[in-house]
């Protein structure tokens, strides 16, 4: 691939993921008024409030250092941006050459909350302050999770880093231990979104918006765009991953946006039919329950790729 | 880019001493019956994100000059709603011992250019706010 091809490919996932992420907020929107009995924003609402945030006034806080604080969602927004274009080309196209294996995937999407609270930090802000240790606090309880849940589908495909390639006819979503691991994956990606039950770090009523309380104008856009990409990763990582990923004939295809809804539609339910939890619960609950969960799953999968039990 | 603010106006809810019941009936808003998400507006948990200040009591001596802190926090341009007969013009407690100078004053004060709807009643009907709200896209749009 030459360095053309891979500027191209990047931008053309970075916006193809804005697009898909941008409609499954208004999704996630119209799902919630539903639940609630409600009519819901028209379709074209995270449209119009994205043009909206770039065209107005852009304050910087007189406590903030400025170049950490307005330059920290534009680096989250490019990694999640990078993470998409590699998962997109990992499941359009499995056989090219190198396309970055889970750890960097791993990687880059640890960076949108690392950036979350460095500009919650920059700006100089006790709430955005209290938000970002909350965050961090988050980050430590559910990464372990995330990461053991993939390993499951690492461990499916043969210890393979790029489970995607040589997992042509294994589905780890089949078995006990990818079934474990699935639940594992899908509350640490609620988490990792920053939804409820787990979105004490920007708890809105309490410490008014948390992490995010500083931005306006073009910087709160950034971090709105970054958040629907990152909707739109997360179910495509767990596909990919654990649920057989992209099968380029029609009724594959139909699944996968199946797949695909059907988690966007689930992470919308959770988090309207919970309340928030306070962080240290968060924490309990992750390392006391899910992770110890992941690590079950772990073994059960190494149990049965040792015996060759496929439905370990 | 007016279209884009008229439709996508988000609401942050200031009381400068209300007696709660204007507060009650802004959260009505957000019900079922009314749902104002119809029309992109959501409650937001910081005047930083705000487009509209949804202003609500008689400004008292205290919370004037947080109101007027908090006007100066809102990234422009922005609309100010004064709802109720308090914001509007102090209500029954005109001439009281502890009022400020009152929500349209206190603002004009910072900016002098800003746009101010009223909307009158004690408290007023979530369909009143929903009007007013409606006047102020449309003094939007003449931006
Ligand atoms: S206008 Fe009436 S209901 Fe509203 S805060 Fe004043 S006294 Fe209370």
């Amino acid at each position: 691939m030459g360095v053309f091809t891979i500027i191209a490919t990047y931008i053309a996932a970075a916006i193809g993921t804005l697009v898909i992420g941008l409609a499954f907020k208004w999704f996630d929107r119209k799902v919630t008024a539903m639940v609630q009995w409600r009519k819901g924003p028209p379709w074209y609402q995270p449209v119009a409030d994205v043009l909206k945030l770039l065209y107005k006034e852009t304050l910087l806080p007189s406590t903030a250092r400025r170049t950490g604080f307005l330059f920290a969602p534009a680096v989250g927004l490019a990694a999640t941006a990078l993470a998409a274009a590699i998962l997109w080309s990992a499941l359009l196209r499995p056989e090219s050459g190198f396309v970055g294996d889970i750890i960097v995937i791993v990687y880059l999407l640890m960076l949108p909350p690392i950036m979350t609270i460095f500009g919650a930090i920059a700006s100089g802000s006790p709430h955005a302050a209290v938000g970002a240790s909350r965050e961090m606090k988050l980050i430590l309880s559910y990464e372990l999770p995330l990461i053991l849940a993939l390993l499951v589908g690492v461990i499916h495909s043969g210890w393979s880093l790029q489970p995607w390639r040589s997992a042509a006819g294994v589905t780890p979503l089949y078995s006990i231990s990818g079934v474990i691991a699935m639940l594992v994956a899908i509350v640490a990606m609620q988490a990792k979104l920053g939804q409820v039950p787990f979105d004490a770090a920007e708890a809105e009523c309490e410490i008014m918006s948390g992490v995010y309380v500083e931005y306006s104008g073009t910087p709160l856009a950034i971090i709105y765009l970054g958040r629907a990409m990152l909707l739109a990763v997360m179910p495509l990582l767990l596909i990919t991953v654990l649920w057989g990923g992209l099968v380029a004939t029609p009724l594959g295809i139909a699944a996968f946006i199946g797949k695909y809804v059907l988690l966007v539609v689930l992470v919308t339910l959770i988090r309207n039919t919970n309340p928030r939890l306070r962080i240290d619960q968060a924490m309990k609950f992750f390392w006391m329950g899910v992770a110890p969960l992941g690590i079950a799953a772990v073994v059960l999968a190494v149990l049965g790729a040792n015996w060759a039990i496929k439905w370990l | 880019m007016n279209w884009a603010l008229r439709k996508s106006l988000w609401v942050y809810h200031v009381n400068t001493g209300a007696c709660n019941n204007c507060d009650i009936e802004v959260l009505e808003l957000l019900t079922p019956k009314y749902d104002i998400e119809r029309f992109g507006m959501i409650l937001v948990g910081t005047p930083r994100h705000a487009d509209v200040l949804a202003v609500t009591g008689a400004c008292t001596r205290q919370a004037q000059p947080k109101l007027q802190e908090v006007y100066r926090q809102t990234p422009k341009p922005c609309v100010v709603m004064a709802i109720g007969s308090c914001a509007g013009a102090q209500g029954i407690f005109t001439e009281a011992y502890h009022m400020g100078a009152g929500v349209d004053t206190a603002i004009r004060a910072v900016d002098p250019n800003a746009i101010i709807a009223y909307v009158p009643g004690c408290p007023p009907k979530p369909e009143a706010m929903i009007a007013a709200a409606v006047k102020a896209m449309e003094l939007i749009k003449t931006l």
